[in-house]
Parts: C-alpha cells; structure tokens; sequence
C-alpha cells in the first residue's frame, strides 16, 4: 500500500511538472466545443439555384417566385441557355438548376402534362438530396394548384381535391438541429482521446527512457505500477466530463433532459474502458510515435466513424452494423444521446450500461495480463 | 552474506533458434568487483537481465544473494540493485524527489528514507543541488545519483549494466573511485564493461564471446594464463603488408592490429626481433621501430577470441 501511494504521489509530481497539461485538460474541451458548437453543422439551410428560363411566361415566373419566395433557395443566377447552366453548377456557384422548358405555360393551359428538369450537383450528397426534397415539395404544390385553379375554370369552383395532410411532430429535438446531437457527442470523443493517448503515451514513455526497466527490478508489483499509471488519468477525465457538461448545457444552451448524475456515473465507466484500451495500446507499443499511431488510426478514426456520431449506424453494412457492437464509443454515444435529448434513465439504458462494463473489465484485464507477460 | 552472491549453472536463454547465452556458469563471491565484457551481441546484457528479473531464463539456474532467480523472484529483487546504461531517473522530478520515491517504491520508511537521501547526495556530490533536475546535471553527476538510487536499500549484490557508456575519462575515474569504496563496504557488484581499462579495475574478470564462456580470473591470471609468448610491438607504414607476410610464417603465431601499430608474437624458442626484420626484410619493409610489451588485457582478448574462432571454425 505504502508503494502504491509512493507510486501515485510520483505520477501526480510528474502530471503537474508536465507543461501540455493546461493544454491537454482545458484546450480540448473548449476547442471541440467551439467547433461542433459553432464550426459544424450538418443541417442544410439554403441551396443557392441557377434558373434557366426559356419561356418566360407567366407560369414560369410564377414557379420561379415559389422557389426565390420559398426561403431556401436563393437565387444566383437566371440564363437562357442550357449550356449557360454548366459553369454555375460546375465552380459550385450553384447546387440546383431549375430548367423551364419552352411552351411550359402553352402546355399547362393546354391542360397537357409537362416534365420539368431539375439538376443537382450530387457531389455533396447530403445537400443534394435535401434539396432535392425541398424542391420536389415546391413543385408539387405549384402542380396542385394548376388542378385546383383547373376545376375552377371548369366549374367545379366548390370542388377540392382529398388532401391527406400529415401532422408531423418531432419529438426530442423539435428543430431537428444536428447540432443539438453533435455537441453532446463531444463527451464521447474527448474522453476517448484523452485518456486513451494519455495513458498510452505515459506509460510508453517510461518503456522509451528506461524507468520502466529501473521500477520492474525493484519489489514494485505490476498491478501497483498499472494503478499508479491510470489513476491520474482517470481524474483528468472526471474532469473533462465536468468541462464538457457544463460547456454543452451552460455555454452552448442545449440542456440535459435526463439525469446529469446518471450521464457523469456512466462517463466514468465509459473512461473505465479508454484506460484499458490505453493500457492495451501501451503494451503493443515500444515507442511514444507508435502509441500514437496507433491510437489514432486503429482506435480514434474507426470508432468516430462507426459508432453511430457522424453517421448512421442503420445505414451501414450488416457486417460493419456487428462489428459496432465491439466499439465501447457506440454504447457511449447511445447514453449520451439518450440522457441529453431524450432524458430516459436507467432503466432504459441499463444494457449499454452494462455493454460498456463487460468491456471495460474485459480490456482492463487482457492488457494488465498482456502488461505482466510483457514485464516478466 | 554468503560466501557466494551469485552462482549461475548452465546458465542459458535463448530466443527462438538463436541461442543468445549458451551454458554459463560462473560464480562471484561476496565483496567482490566481477567485470563481466564481450563485445555487443555476446550475451552480456542478456545475462545480467536474467540475473535481475528482467528476463526468465530458458535452462540452467543461478542464484542471486542465495535465492534462486526464477522461484524466489521478489527475494531476489529485494537484495539487488540494477543501473544500466540509460541512468534510468525521471527528468521531471527534482534531485530529492527521485531518491525519495526509489526509496519508497523499495519500501524504506519514512525516517530510513531521510537518512539514505543524505546519503546518496553525498555519494553522488550534489549537495546544494537538491532541487536540480536530473537533465540540468552533468552526465558524471547523473550516473552517479542514479547508481546512488539503485542502492538506498543497501543492496547486497548490485548489477551495473555499462555504467561508464558515454561518460568523460575523468569521470569515468571517479565512478569507479565509487565503485571501490561500495565494493570495501560489501558490496558484490557485477559489472558490464566493454572498456578494457575498466577491466583492470575489477577482482576477477569473466569473457563471453557468442553466448559462451571464454575465460574468467583475475586481470593478471588471464594475461600470464593466456600469453605465454612474448608480445611485440611493430611500428612500420605498411602495416597490412606487414600483417599478411609475418602471418604466412610458420614461426609467427599471432599478429594483431592496434592502432598504427602491429603486435606480434613468436613462438618463445626463436628470436622474435630477429624473425621479424627478416621476413619483412625480404620484402623491403623495414620497421622503424621493435620493442616488446607488457601484453594488455586486450591482447588476451584478441588472442581468445582469434582462438575460440577458429575452433568453431574447425
């Protein structure tokens, strides 16, 4: 015991001699709050378009003022010619080309149907196809209200056509902001990346200089050194948990419907599972430039890719939707989300709960084993 | 104290095929300084690291401080104290904390602690720069602090692994000053060297070439065990000529190069200076200077190794 406490008065001398750890606390937090909190932002608000109107009737404009009046689709450009359309469409001037065919207004008074073209620039997919919707929605109303303005002319004035209008209600995150999910995802990447490299880096650096070697012919045991090792970090991710709830709820106003104990208890057992990682990534490591790499190419980059933070995991291969079921951060983002938006408890989350402690134990014990037989 | 603090037997490690330290056994006594050399790749760190713990050994035994390597472990690393070439202390922490924590992780109380620091800050001769920081210190004082934290548990047996590696002469002078007086005081201390100088410092001397043992006894044993003929220095210009033709001789039995200059030895029953200016005579070279020597430590291992080699050769 007396070792132990030799051991983690050591680690702390040496946490609060090192010059990044102003940094490596406060400057992550506060950066990725700025830049998912401001920077980022999944939602499509405006498609600029470029019209190329070659009937200039008075159905056309009337559709053209739809779009410009719809609010999401700023005007940048009218042309007359189709290839005029290529150069906007080309140097991303614009993401949508609205094309009024000649006779557009000839044809709808002749009561004939008329296909419209619409061009997207499907290489931002996610915009395109927003706009897509958007616009599809525009031109489905401007073609209902020939039909309306159509009966009345052939004096069915009291006639409508059956509407079914849906009544849509977003629950949990009303404006549908991505932001509003992305901020507290924050908590799950900086824990990851703190902690895992940390921990990592601290104890490859000890291999690297030479101590490691000097502390395993003293009468020190491995598990003294493995706690002596993760206790300083496991604090600084206590603390990061506290800087990025209060950031999110305080600084960036998206509250916690849930219970924040319930969120900070599962955080820690969430760093539970980044220490054992850590400690894993230590023991296949010789030097500080390989635990780096490690970390972040075979840990950091995959789970923040596969764990359901940036993109969805129901719209990916079966094959790669089980192999989340292995990412720790996946469950995380889950409690996450759940306790952030959706403000369930407990009792709803308890299997990632307990996802996140089978494999904390199981990390935590495989890399201790691996650290041991390393050391022996 | 035993008598003996380290006695290996068929001492062996090896890694897949390689056979990294092949049947050893040696023992070292009490008190004694044991220099243990070869060159890199001989299985010199590799012994010592099995002796400390740091590695299991693949066969053989040994004993350290009378408790046997691989079952009595932690026994082991309770009496031993282990500095290698790295001066493994922590740049970050301050002189006194350094000692105050190897004193703590090897269990020293609190009162015992204060006591070695005083100590190990004499030992190393930093008073005054207790709250330097290892890498505001010069390497002599460095190694020195680390070898005085390798000991605040007043170890029976200590290992140095290339303590001297990279340290200046004078320096180099002063450790070894240390490791007398630690030697006069009981300590056993095993030490790994590849300076010969440094070997003539040392109790008794053990070479291993290739993982085996080639030779071990006092400096003075191994020169008159091992060179019984004379030595003689060669200085001429045209050195590697001079090497290729005394070696074709029948009457020459070993020429090595050292520095500039040539060492050579003849078979006892001729005149070696005679021998030599006549074969090189006969091709125009004459030395412009032949006198014998008082062979060194490296001539006997120049000469050992020449000869295990080209046993295995046969």
């Amino acid at each position: 015991m007396r070792t132990l406490l030799h051991m983690l008065r050591k680690e702390f001398l040496q946490l609060r001699r090192d010059p990044r750890i102003v940094q490596l606390i406060l400057i992550g937090p506060i950066a990725q709050l700025l830049l998912f909190g401001y920077a980022i932002n999944m939602d499509v608000n405006t498609v600029p378009v470029v019209v190329c109107d070659m009937d200039h009737s008075i159905e056309s404009h009337d559709l053209i003022a739809r779009f410009s009046n719809s609010g999401y689709f700023p005007i940048v450009g009218y042309v007359d010619k189709l290839s005029d359309v290529d150069p906007y469409i080309d140097r991303s001037k614009a993401s949508l080309a609205l094309i009024i065919p000649e006779n557009f207004g000839r044809d709808i008074k002749r009561n004939a149907s008329v296909p419209l073209p619409v061009i997207v620039d499907g290489s931002e997919s996610n915009s395109a196809s927003v706009g897509l919707n958007y616009a599809g929605a525009i031109i489905a109303g401007y073609s209902q209200n020939i039909l309306v303005q159509n009966f009345s002319r052939r004096g069915f004035g009291g006639l409508h056509p059956i509407q079914v209008i849906p009544e849509v209600r977003v629950w949990y995150n009303p404006e549908l902001k991505s932001r509003n999910f992305l901020v507290p995802g924050i908590l799950g990447t900086l824990l990851l990346q703190a902690t895992v490299l940390l921990t990592a880096l601290a104890i490859v650096k000890e291999k690297e200089s030479g101590t490691m070697e000097q502390l395993i012919v003293t009468p020190i045991k491995p598990y003294q050194i493995i706690i002596g090792k993760l206790a300083p970090f496991f604090i600084i991710g206590a603390i990061d948990i506290v800087l990025a709830i209060a950031g999110t709820t305080i600084v960036l106003g998206i509250p916690v419907r849930g219970s924040i104990w319930l969120l900070g208890g599962l955080s820690l057992l969430f760093i539970m599972t980044t220490l054992g990682l850590g400690l894993f990534v230590s023991t296949v490591s010789q030097t500080q430039q390989q635990a780096m790499m490690t970390t972040i190419f075979f840990l950091i980059m995959p789970m923040n890719f596969l764990s359901g933070f940036i993109f969805p995991i129901e719209n990916m291969p079966k094959i790669i939707q089980y192999v989340t079921y292995l990412l720790p951060l996946r469950y995380f983002f889950e409690i996450i989300r759940d306790v952030f938006l959706r403000g369930v408890g407990f009792d709803v989350l308890w299997p990632q709960a307990l996802a996140l402690f089978i494999f904390g134990v199981c990390i935590l014990t495989l890399a201790s084993l691996r650290f041991r037989k390393k050391l022996a | 104290m035993p008598d003996v603090a380290i006695e290996a037997k068929e001492l062996t490690k090896r890694f897949g095929d390689f056979i990294a330290v092949d049947h050893i056994s040696f023992s070292v006594n009490g008190g004694e300084i044991f220099g243990f050399l070869g060159a890199n790749g001989s299985g010199k760190s590799t012994t010592i690291r099995m002796l400390c713990g740091l590695l299991q050994s693949s066969g053989g035994s040994a004993t350290v401080a009378g408790f046997d390597i691989n079952s009595q472990a932690d026994s082991v690393k309770e009496n031993i104290g282990y500095m290698s070439q790295k001066f493994s202390l922590y740049d970050d922490l301050t002189v006194t904390e350094n000692i105050r924590f190897w004193g703590g992780i090897y269990g020293l109380s609190d009162e015992m602690i204060a006591k070695r620091q005083a100590w190990a800050i004499g030992i190393a001769g930093l008073e005054g720069r207790e709250k330097s920081l290892p890498r505001e210190l010069p390497g002599g004082f460095k190694q020195r602090l680390a070898l005085a934290c390798a000991m605040l548990h007043s170890p029976k047996v200590v290992f140095l692994d290339e303590p001297t590696g990279g340290v200046d002469p004078i320096m180099r002078r002063r450790f070894w000053d240390l490791i007398r007086q630690l030697a006069e005081e009981g300590t056993t201390v095993f030490v790994t060297t590849h300076y010969l100088d440094e070997a003539e410092y040392c109790n008794r001397i053990m070479l291993i070439h290739a993982g085996r043992m080639i030779a071990v006894g006092t400096p003075e044993q191994l020169k008159k065990e091992y060179i019984r003929t004379p030595v003689l220095e060669v200085e001429t210009e045209r050195i590697i000529e001079a090497m290729a033709l005394l070696d074709e001789d029948d009457r020459v039995e070993e020429t090595s190069v050292f520095g500039t200059f040539l060492h050579v030895s003849i078979a006892e029953r001729y005149n070696a200076e005679k021998v030599i200016r006549e074969v090189l005579g006969a091709h125009n070279i004459s030395p412009s200077r032949i006198e014998p020597i008082v062979p060194s430590l490296e001539d006997v291992f120049i000469h050992l190794i020449d000869r295990q080699e080209a046993e295995q050769k046969r």
